[in-house]
């Protein structure tokens, strides 16, 4: 097995693990966490992309894309614990209100 | 020389910056300048569209594949300048909207105009760019500027609708990412223009196309994916919801377009584009029943984006693999309906405003006596609500009379009886609302001051997308301006 297909079976798997995460946890953190290894998980594939060829010069564009990659998922993470802070603030908990009642 | 495709994108994100910094009183009135200002390189833009055809813009001076290309054709220009229109008239609205209570507190206020501007610049950026990877960019500031201001006044309501929001944006932007990097993997290639070139109906494209649609189509709310829209866009303040249910959703099913109809045509089988108008017609059906039960205006009025959002997906059956004729109708009858449809609901959400502004809460039998308490405002609405619905001379009109005829030309015509189901729940709701704006009042109620420009905005708004079918031919001709279809149709 080559390196790029292993490194594609680990992203495929992480992104499987991240959407599952995300589906079946209630917690908005968790729900974040998932929603960041699913992130991870391009970033891995995009860094097995950039050194596909086995080149001396990996290619330097999925490694940007991965950089702004990072930057956005960063931004989008923040604004989400902060407003999950706000819902616990209000309602006492990190959780969407009607999914906690229908527990 | 600066382009003006640059330009339209630098002035919202820099007056947005500077509107952040400064901060005071004035700042809204910098966002109606710097927004005046993107107007005018909109039509600028659109002018040498219209005069030298589809343009591209290489920043920098590095061309695609290793640079960003901005490119703008018809359809971007008309979706920038219908950008640039609304925007515009949000702010002009906001600046009463956002004087009183139901603008909340001044702190939280303040940030109406930064964040106004940035959604600005990112819709802008997203309409002009050719780059995938640019376009995911583009979609990430859209949501993070929108998912912000459905919070700007706060409250329970709006804190959750906006979780569920950021959410399902994030979920949906991580699943185009994913199929960005399979794209990249299998073409190493990121500009649309050069990967429709190189196209081929590979597994991994499909893969690739089928995770960036689904991701899409959650960021649009097509049904399934639509339990989001509702309550983000009723809880959010008017001018908000105007600019979320106007252009937002409008965004994501641009790219899905691009990407299916211009860059991968092949790779869209009968079935599968079949499945997605299927979509599309649940979507009318289920957004319709629930804008008939829903006791709140501003959620009748978000529902229905729900409805005429699944407009849209009928193009995507009505362009595959039928004769160029009737792709060309469903093509510019798809996105007549995006523009007609944006100044609409825009209107119609800023009356929902001024009604909610003046007596304090949207429920449906509040609104009795409506017509003789705010005249203007319940005249626009009744407008706005004509031209959702598509009768003559509406925008929406021309819309459905061409996916109507692409339906019937191309034999599908069940898609053909969506469309006139589809009409009628929108007369009912519509209908159902004007009935009771119209019943005479019962009491006294207590109003506060609407100021006048605030009402002679909606009123705008609603003329644009009435009279959208008077101008049709010149409004259709930059609109085909180096469109897919143009040059197969005799």
């Amino acid at each position: 097995m080559s390196d790029f297909v292993l490194y594609g079976l680990a992203s495929a798997v992480l992104f499987s693990i991240g959407l599952y995460g995300f589906l079946f946890h209630e917690n908005l953190i968790r729900k974040l966490l998932a929603l960041n290894i699913m992130g991870g998980s391009v970033f891995v594939l995009l860094g097995a992309v950039s050194h596909r060829n086995a080149a001396p010069d990996p290619d330097p564009v999925p490694q940007a894309m991965v950089l702004t990659g990072i930057v956005v998922a960063v931004s989008a993470t923040a604004l989400a614990l902060a407003i999950a802070r706000r819902i616990e603030a209000e309602t006492g908990a990190p959780a969407l209100p009607e999914e906690t009642e229908s527990e | 020389v600066i382009e003006p495709a640059v330009l339209t994108i630098l002035l919202p994100a820099a007056g947005g910056c500077l509107a952040f910094i400064l901060g005071g009183r004035s700042t809204p009135w910098l966002g109606i300048v710097v927004s005046s200002g993107a107007l005018a390189t909109a039509g600028w833009q659109a002018v040498v569209v219209w005069r030298e055809g589809a343009q591209t813009y290489t920043l920098g001076g590095w061309g695609a594949p290793l640079g960003i290309d901005l490119y703008v054709d018809g359809l971007s220009s008309v979706m920038l300048l219908m950008t640039a229109v609304i925007m515009l008239a949000v702010g002009f609205y906001a600046l009463g909207y956002f004087r009183s209570p139901p603008g909340g507190e001044w702190r939280e206020r303040q940030a109406f105009t930064p964040l106004w501007l940035f959604l600005f610049a990112a819709l802008n950026s997203l309409f002009s760019s050719s780059d995938v990877f640019n376009l995911y960019v583009a979609l990430e500031l859209l949501t993070l500027a929108g998912v912000s201001l459905v919070i700007i006044v706060g409250g329970r309501d709006a804190l959750t609708a906006a979780m569920r929001y950021l959410l399902a944006a994030f979920a949906g932007s991580l699943l185009y990412l994913m199929g960005v990097a399979l794209l990249y993997a299998e073409f190493g290639l990121l500009d649309l223009r050069l990967l429709s070139e190189v196209a081929a109906d590979t597994d991994p494209a499909l893969v690739a196309l089928s995770l960036m649609t689904v991701g899409l189509m959650i960021k649009t709310a097509l049904f399934p994916f639509h339990a989001w829209l509702p309550r983000a866009h009723a809880a959010a303040p008017a001018p908000v919801s105007a600019m979320l249910s106007g252009l937002v959703v409008k965004a994501s099913f641009y790219l899905i377009a691009r990407l299916w109809v211009e860059a991968f045509p092949e790779s869209l089988s009968v079935s599968a584009a079949q499945l997605i108008g299927l979509l599309g017609a649940l979507g009318i059906l289920w957004g319709s029943l629930q804008a008939l039960r829903e006791a709140s205006l501003k959620l009748v009025v978000a529902h229905s984006t729900v409805a005429q959002v699944g407009y849209l997906f009928l193009l995507i059956p009505l362009v595959t693999e039928t004769a160029p004729a009737w792709q060309l109708d469903a093509w510019s009858g798809g996105f007549y309906h995006v523009l007609s449809h944006a100044f609409a609901k825009a209107s119609l959400f800023l009356c929902a405003g001024t009604i909610l502004y003046a007596f304090g809460n949207d429920r449906i039998e509040s609104l009795r006596g409506l017509s003789a308490r705010l005249p203007m405002t319940t005249f626009a609405f009744g407008i706005a609500g004509v031209a959702l619905i598509g009768l003559p001379p509406s925008g929406s009109f021309l819309a459905k009379w061409l996916l109507l005829s692409s339906a019937l030309g191309s034999d599908q015509w069940w898609w053909a009886v969506v469309i006139a189901a589809g009409t009628l729940l929108s007369g009912a709701y519509v209908f159902r609302l004007l009935r009771h704006a119209f019943a005479p009042a019962e009491g006294e109620a207590t109003m506060n001051r609407i100021p006048r420009f605030m009402e002679l905005v909606s009123l705008a708004l609603a003329l644009v997308a009435l009279t959208l079918g008077l101008r049709a031919a010149e409004v259709l001709q930059l609109l085909e301006v180096a469109a897919p279809f143009v040059e197969a149709v005799p």
